[in-house]
């Protein structure tokens, strides 16, 4: 341990500095090191505990707790792949919906709206993000699903019902409406990070493609955005894992039905809203660490999303790719 | 390959230029969703709530039976979660920062630079299961951890924002001071930190704003409660968001009608934070 911390003190030029009498910078450092390290501390104590309160689950289910669906609080059976499926369903869906949308406020941000429309409605963009998840959560129930029933629900049973996705009947709480709420979660995400990253494209790009003859479109969709290619990938990426780790819309909105479903009417859950709504429930050791291990599959899914997205991104903010 | 297409594609010059009209339509129709979506939810929760605003609301405590009751005691807890979660989130979130542009040119810098960005993109609710673990445990519920909890979520975001702000700070002012004979902390404290301090309060301001909203951490931590609980450190206490998400579920119609104005507090207070901060920045930039 000393060695460590010694080693660490001479890479850092401590000693030398409390030898010219400058005592206050050595503090300063050590404690902005100590600062800068707490971040990494809490990350991995993160991991620590959840791995450590998921041991009973891990030797008890092993690895087939990722395929088991069974969820008996009373035998104290539990698996995960239902509230796998969730999340996947709900985050990829929502992705799919946001993506082309996101592409297109941001497009609309940076090549059609005069500096002030983009400065407000960005800032009004923005904003979606910073209405609370219960708020999202009390409006999907309330408004959108009562909406969705009146108006969406009879076309979609009409023109698919016959397709596995959409059948069955629509009755608020459903992994569709959850997904829908989900979807405007993540826009401003999407949205102001492809913004950003449309932003960094060089004006020599637009320009030269202006200056071939091409229309605004042509110039978008063949210089602007292949060269923002990577990026835009790592926006949406970032907005996957964003949706995957949403909890209070979801866990109020879909039902938490915990099976498998098979159409989008159907209620589901997910690995966030099992967790929200059956952690204070958990009567027994087997239940409680289930729930541990399910949040450390939600850390792991969240976690390597987030990584990838961050290493795409930074990837093209340095150099063109396009 | 692009110049190609654009000679196959000049033959039809109208029909370029239609479809260089109805995408332009189609990102004017998106961004009009987008408002949509924004003006239908505040302008709900806004109808909704303002017709259970009333005295009493605001001085009687929580119910999630019979009449519903007020959110006095929920408006307690949020009140102190935010002002717990700050005391401990901003000096170690500045702290980070600081390290981060002072110190963070290497590669364990970077390392803990990108460890920030991601723990931003940790799930509110594994934190929550981080801090049942680490405190409730020991302690059984109680507010302070709920705080602990918001604090974390905050971390990353101060972190972030006070380095980039202390590195738009301009050398010449650092190294002037520098040049005076002040140590680099004095020139941190006294001459660095001032010159960001507007930028650093809008972080914090946005990192309140959403951490005033967070429930999931919340519901295994501080529980909820429909007494009135003013020691954080000790036993269930509400808060608005907590509430909000306990009365969504309840099948009494004013139960249903008071989350609604609980929703409505919450949304004025997080709209606020960020107009103040927008109104901040848009200041420094001037």
């Amino acid at each position: 341990m000393f060695s460590i911390l010694s080693a660490l003190a001479q890479r850092i030029d401590l000693l030398k500095q409390v030898r010219r009498g400058n005592t206050g910078d050595v503090i300063y450092k050590v404690l902005a090191y100590l600062f800068g390290l707490a971040l990494l501390g809490i990350v991995v104590a993160i991991i620590w505990e959840l791995w450590v309160q998921s041991a009973f689950a891990r030797q008890e289910f092993g690895i087939s707790f990722l395929w088991s669906t069974s969820f008996d609080p009373v035998q104290a059976q539990f698996g995960a792949l239902q509230f796998i499926q969730g999340t996947l369903v709900t985050a990829v869906v929502a992705v799919s919906l946001a993506a082309p949308l996101g592409i297109g406020i941001a497009a609309f941000l940076v090549e059609i709206a005069p500096r002030r429309v983009n400065a407000v409605v960005g800032f009004l963009v923005e904003m979606l993000a910073a209405i609370p998840s219960v708020v999202y959560g009390l409006w999907g129930i309330f408004v959108l699903a009562p909406f969705l029933r009146d108006y969406v629900a009879p076309w979609l049973t009409a023109t698919l019902g016959w397709t596995p996705m959409f059948s069955g009947s629509f009755s608020g709480y459903s992994v569709f409406t959850a997904s829908l709420v989900l979807t405007i979660m993540i826009l401003p995400t999407a949205a102001a990070i492809t913004r950003n990253v449309l932003q960094a494209v060089p004006k020599e790009q637009r320009e030269g493609m202006l200056a071939l003859g091409a229309t605004r479109w042509e110039m978008f969709s063949q210089a602007v955005l292949p060269y923002a290619k990577g990026g835009v990938i790592g926006a949406m990426a970032l907005a996957l894992g964003r949706a995957a780790g949403e909890t209070m819309a979801v866990t109020i909105i879909i039902g938490n039905a915990r099976r498998i479903f098979t159409s989008m009417f159907e209620q589901g859950a997910t690995i966030a809203s099992v967790i929200a709504g059956n952690f204070t429930d958990a009567d027994s050791g087997a239940y409680v660490s289930s729930l541990f291990l399910l949040g450390l599959i939600l850390f792991a899914m969240t976690f390597t999303i987030n990584v990838l997205a961050r290493l795409l991104i930074k990837a093209t903010s340095s150099g063109p790719t396009g | 390959m692009a110049s190609n297409q654009l000679t196959k594609a000049s033959g039809g010059f109208q029909r370029r230029k239609v479809v260089d009209r109805v995408m332009t339509g189609i990102a004017y129709a998106f961004t009009a969703f987008a408002l949509v979506a924004l003006v239908w939810v505040i302008a709900y929760v806004m109808s909704r709530g303002i017709q259970v605003w009333s005295l009493s609301f605001f001085t009687e405590t929580t119910a999630l039976f019979g009449d519903g009751g007020g959110i006095y005691n929920a408006m307690i807890g949020t009140a102190w979660i935010v002002l717990l979660a700050v005391l401990i989130g901003v000096p170690v979130g500045v702290m980070a920062g600081i390290y981060l542009a002072d110190f963070g040119d290497n590669r364990l810098g970077d390392f803990i630079r990108f460890t920030a960005d991601t723990m931003a993109g940790i799930p509110s609710i594994v934190v929550g299961l981080f801090i049942y673990a680490l405190l409730i445990l020991i302690m059984g519920w109680n507010a302070f951890a709920g705080a602990c909890a918001l604090a974390i979520l905050m971390l990353p975001v101060i972190a972030r924002t006070t380095e980039g702000i202390i590195r738009l700070v301009p050398g010449e002012i650092r190294e002037a001071s520098l040049a005076l004979g002040l140590p680099q902390w004095k020139t941190m404290f006294r001459v660095v930190l001032p010159t960001a301090a507007a930028g650093i309060i809008t972080g914090v301001f946005l990192a309140v704003a959403r951490a005033a909203g967070e429930t999931a951490p919340l519901i295994f931590t501080m529980l909820g409660s429909n007494f009135t609980n003013t020691n954080p450190l000790e036993g269930a206490m509400s808060a608005v968001s907590l509430y909000v998400y306990q009365a969504s579920s309840s099948p009494y119609e004013a139960v249903q009608n008071a989350a609604w104005g609980a929703a409505l507090v919450l949304l004025i207070f997080v709209l606020t934070l960020n107009f103040i901060a927008r109104a901040i920045a848009l200041r420094q930039k001037a």
